[in-house]
């Protein structure tokens, strides 16, 4: 099979206002992936269907990396002013200074690429999205491979990146109504998530919180549902 | 590629919307069209399962699958918890096949943390990952004959068959269908030589079995008739959508990821594999029974050669078990097709990403455009074709 | 000839039908619960807490390490580690589960807090008849429901019980070794300042407190 540093060189010379990063792998299983940029990723993938045969999309699947908040020393130079024998005067000053800085999150969709008629792979691509609420933007890859519909539906399901071009983008595994993405990892599940008494004590009081909750609100299915002895 | 597709179209009468996309299908305008929500507990759905479907007098014009039933959410949970307190989940994913599922589970946090398995635990996993093939192919053409029509009898020979080789799960691993049996470099427990005797014994039972199975169905003429020339997949079609296992293979289309990837010691035994020329119901009925035969085979090879040793890498921990940071994805032929495992670390004691690929869900995908055209009895029956299991469908 | 393959399988119901008469591998039924099946060795069902001895508190195995219930999947196991600590196997003084509760209804048999215990003292039942009116309370398990004889786990899986007693009186051993090393080297130095000018006493060791326990274990 060709390397990836090979696929990207082809992809490049196919594509030629594609711009693919290789993004490394530090594992063992040295499966190394690409990362496409949206704009141009159905070209891309329907250069590696139709000119690498790749002919097999395997899996599909969302990542979720959350803004993450960096710590870091910085030196900083300021002018600073001191009143010097009656004199106004400035003076440089370096200090070191803890500055916290907070990294943009994204979601990442992940495909796994094999070649049924040449028997390789795998082949693993990446995209990412601008942000991760209102900029939670892809483009589908379901015209060039069939089995990315479903699949994507999953991921808009769980994760929210809204795949442009999707032909039923609809959610998949939650039910309609359903107004959060339960795979981010900032989700919170709701309090009457669980009812069951057990002896977890914790499950016990959020049961009983959420009962109380709702005991004012008059919801009746949800005591009917309770149900505790 | 578009040629099959366009004739496809004329054929039922459809319009052309993208050759891998289902075709529009209008009704004939006489009596109207029939909405029935097929399901969830429809007793031919196999679980909770619904499909809308509309129909045009008998013929089916749109389907429309409908999961979530059973989604349980089984990724988040896995994010929640160590590599090796997923292992139990994996096995009700698809509850039939627990042994493939722990073997797949297995094989991806391998790779990711480049763990070295024992010989004679490769032999034990091939081993039971057949024996489990044989369990899903035997109950697999059961279900299907029953939902032809057939209430009980074939499937009652497939439960007798596969009452044998849970006993001889349970000897081994101390579950019948919860077995929890593989560990990330290795198996858990040593098989004893006399539960190596004991499967030999039912493995020389199986070919009987098989001729046995085979006398009863395959030359009915009730089911050829059922069968033959319904829910036809096109081979380029079937690859597009990602299709994959006995569903593949019966449209034609050579690819068994044993022989493809080779993973664990699957290179050393003499298989074949068994391809179909139509990709209907009865082809993928006859490529299971094949592909029972050709896993005996497998099982005779390996119960011949399996050397002693031990059966986990001594280098394996239980406890505190951290791969370093990294991804991998790794991915078995599971007897209803390609299930894969991928997994993101970033070097805690949790698994950052933890991502099934189920083989069921993506091969049911393609049910709409098997099932255009056709009457809305044999629906059942090509649903039945695809082999499902909900556990794993809805996760 | 069209219905000769369903006469080539009604012949093989027919087969099938006679052989259930005289063929005594076909008659499979069991009358349960007046007739059981043989019971399989590794059967596994829900944990129970081992015990040496026979006084379950005393000789409990358990010293509330709280890893099984770290490990533990379905978070079935609730544990409250004991404020004082008293002799184990070994006569080291450990802590003791003062609340060990297993959740029945919500274990899966998995055998997680089994490989993950360092003790030993965790292991899977075969009991199955479990069924109580009481859904939530019947099912939950404290410690003296869960605790069961070294004896019942001879019963239920000997082989495996042999080789954890194996195992554990090598350790014991070993521990007796060190203890015995430990009290030689301590006599030694305690007789090094005299020297030569009296004879060495040799030095006699110090019986460990562990063999108390030993002792019960061979008596029980």
């Amino acid at each position: 099979m060709k390397t990836v540093e090979e696929i990207k060189a082809a992809i490049e010379a196919a594509v030629p206002d594609a711009r693919v990063e290789i993004v490394a792998n530090p594992s063992v299983s040295g499966q190394h992936s690409l990362r496409l940029t949206p704009s141009r990723a159905i070209e891309v993938a329907t250069f590696l269907r139709d000119g690498l045969k790749f002919d097999y999309l395997s899996n599909v699947t969302g990542v979720d990396w959350p803004d993450k908040e960096i710590a870091e020393k910085v030196k900083v130079t300021r002018e600073v002013t001191k009143v010097e024998d009656g004199v106004e005067q400035t003076a440089q000053e370096t200090v070191e200074e803890t500055r916290k800085r907070v990294e943009p999150g994204c979601l990442e969709a992940v495909y796994h690429l094999y070649s049924m008629s040449l028997k390789q792979g795998p082949l693993v691509l990446r995209m990412r999205t601008l942000n991760r609420t209102d900029q939670a933007e892809l483009p589908s890859l379901t015209p060039v491979w069939r089995s990315a519909e479903f699949q994507e539906r999953e991921i808009w399901d769980l994760y929210g990146i809204v795949f442009s071009g999707h032909p039923d983008l609809r959610r998949l595994l939650m039910w309609d109504g359903f107004k959060d993405h339960p795979m981010r990892r900032d989700y919170v599940e709701p309090d009457d998530f669980e009812y069951e008494p057990t002896a977890h004590d914790d499950v016990l009081k959020r049961a009983e919180a959420h009962r109380a909750a709702h005991a004012t609100a008059g919801a009746a299915g949800h005591e009917a549902t309770g149900g505790e002895q | 590629m578009t040629d099959a597709k366009l004739e496809f179209d004329a054929a039922v009468g459809a319009k052309q919307e993208g050759w891998n996309r289902p075709p529009v299908m209008e009704p004939s305008g006489e009596g109207g069209v029939l909405e029935l929500a097929m399901g969830p507990h429809h007793p031919s759905t196999h679980g909770v399962f619904r499909m809308d479907v509309a129909l045009d007098g008998e013929r089916v014009i749109r389907l429309k699958p409908v999961f979530g039933y059973l989604h349980r959410n089984h990724e988040k949970l896995a994010e929640g918890m160590s590599y090796l307190g997923s292992m139990p989940f994996t096995d009700r994913l698809d509850y039939i096949c627990s042994l493939t599922n722990n073997w797949a589970y297995a094989l991806a946090v391998e790779k990711l943390t480049g763990q070295e398995v024992p010989e004679r635990a490769e032999y034990l996993r091939v081993i039971l990952g057949e024996l489990t093939r044989v369990v899903n192919h035997a109950s697999s053409i059961g279900f299907l004959i029953q939902e032809m029509g057939a209430s009980g009898t074939p499937l009652m020979y497939a439960f007798r068959e596969r009452e044998k080789i849970l006993d001889l799960f349970e000897a081994l691993t101390g579950a019948r269908m919860m077995c929890n049996y593989m560990r990330f470099g290795g198996c858990r427990v040593d098989a004893s030589a006399a539960w190596l005797e004991a499967t030999r014994k039912v493995v020389a039972g199986l070919p009987g079995f098989v001729d046995e199975f085979e006398q009863l169905l395959r030359s009915n003429e009730i089911l050829m008739a059922r069968c033959q020339g319904v829910g036809i997949l096109r081979p380029d079609l079937a690859v597009n959508a990602g299709v994959t296992g006995p569903l593949l293979r019966a449209s034609g289309v050579n690819y068994d990821i044993r022989k493809v990837d080779g993973y664990g010691i699957y290179n050393r035994f003499k298989f074949r594999v068994p391809l179909g020329d139509h990709g209907d119901v009865y082809d993928r009925f006859m490529i299971r029974m094949l592909e029972l035969r050709e896993s005996i085979k497998i099982l005779e090879q390996a119960l011949k050669e399996i050397p002693v040793g031990p059966v986990m890498d001594a280098k394996a921990k239980i406890r505190g078990f951290r791969p370093k940071a990294g991804e991998a994805y790794g991915r078995i032929e599971a007897p209803k097709g390609e299930l894969g495992f991928y997994l993101i670390s970033d070097g805690g004691p949790n698994p950052y990403r933890y991502r099934v690929r189920p083989p069921s869900l993506i091969n049911l995908t393609i049910l709409e455009d098997m099932c255009l055209g056709q009457n809305v009895a044999d629906v059942v029956l090509i649903f039945g074709s695809v082999d499902i299991v909900l556990g794993e469908v809805d996760r | 000839m069209l219905g000769e393959g369903i006469l080539k399988g009604l012949a093989e119901t027919a087969r099938n039908f006679a052989g259930s008469f005289v063929s005594a591998e076909r008659l499979t039924t069991v009358q349960y619960p007046e007739e059981r099946i043989a019971p399989i060795e590794a059967t596994r069902d829900f944990p129970f807490l081992l015990y040496d001895g026979s006084d379950w508190e005393a000789g409990m195995r358990c010293v509330a390490c709280q890893i099984c219930e770290k490990e533990c999947p379905p978070q079935c196991i609730y544990i409250e580690k004991s404020k004082d600590k008293k002799p184990d196997a070994l006569g080291k003084p450990q802590f003791y589960p003062a609340r060990f509760d297993i959740d029945i209804s919500v274990c899966m048999s998995c055998q997680i807090c089994v490989e993950v215990c360092p003790f030993e003292a965790i292991k899977m039942d075969t009991e199955f008849e479990l069924s109580t009116t009481d859904r939530f309370g019947g099912l939950l398990y404290d410690r003296k429901e869960l605790a069961k004889s070294n004896e019942h786990y001879h019963k239920i899986h000997p082989t495996e019980a042999a080789e954890v007693d194996a195992r554990l009186a090598e350790e014991k051993a070993k521990a007796d070794a060190k203890a015995k090393a430990a009290a030689a080297a301590a006599a030694a130095k305690a007789a090094a300042p005299v020297q030569a000018a009296v004879q060495v006493q040799p030095a006699k060791p110090v019986q460990p407190a562990g063999d108390l326990t030993a002792e019960r274990e061979t008596k029980a």
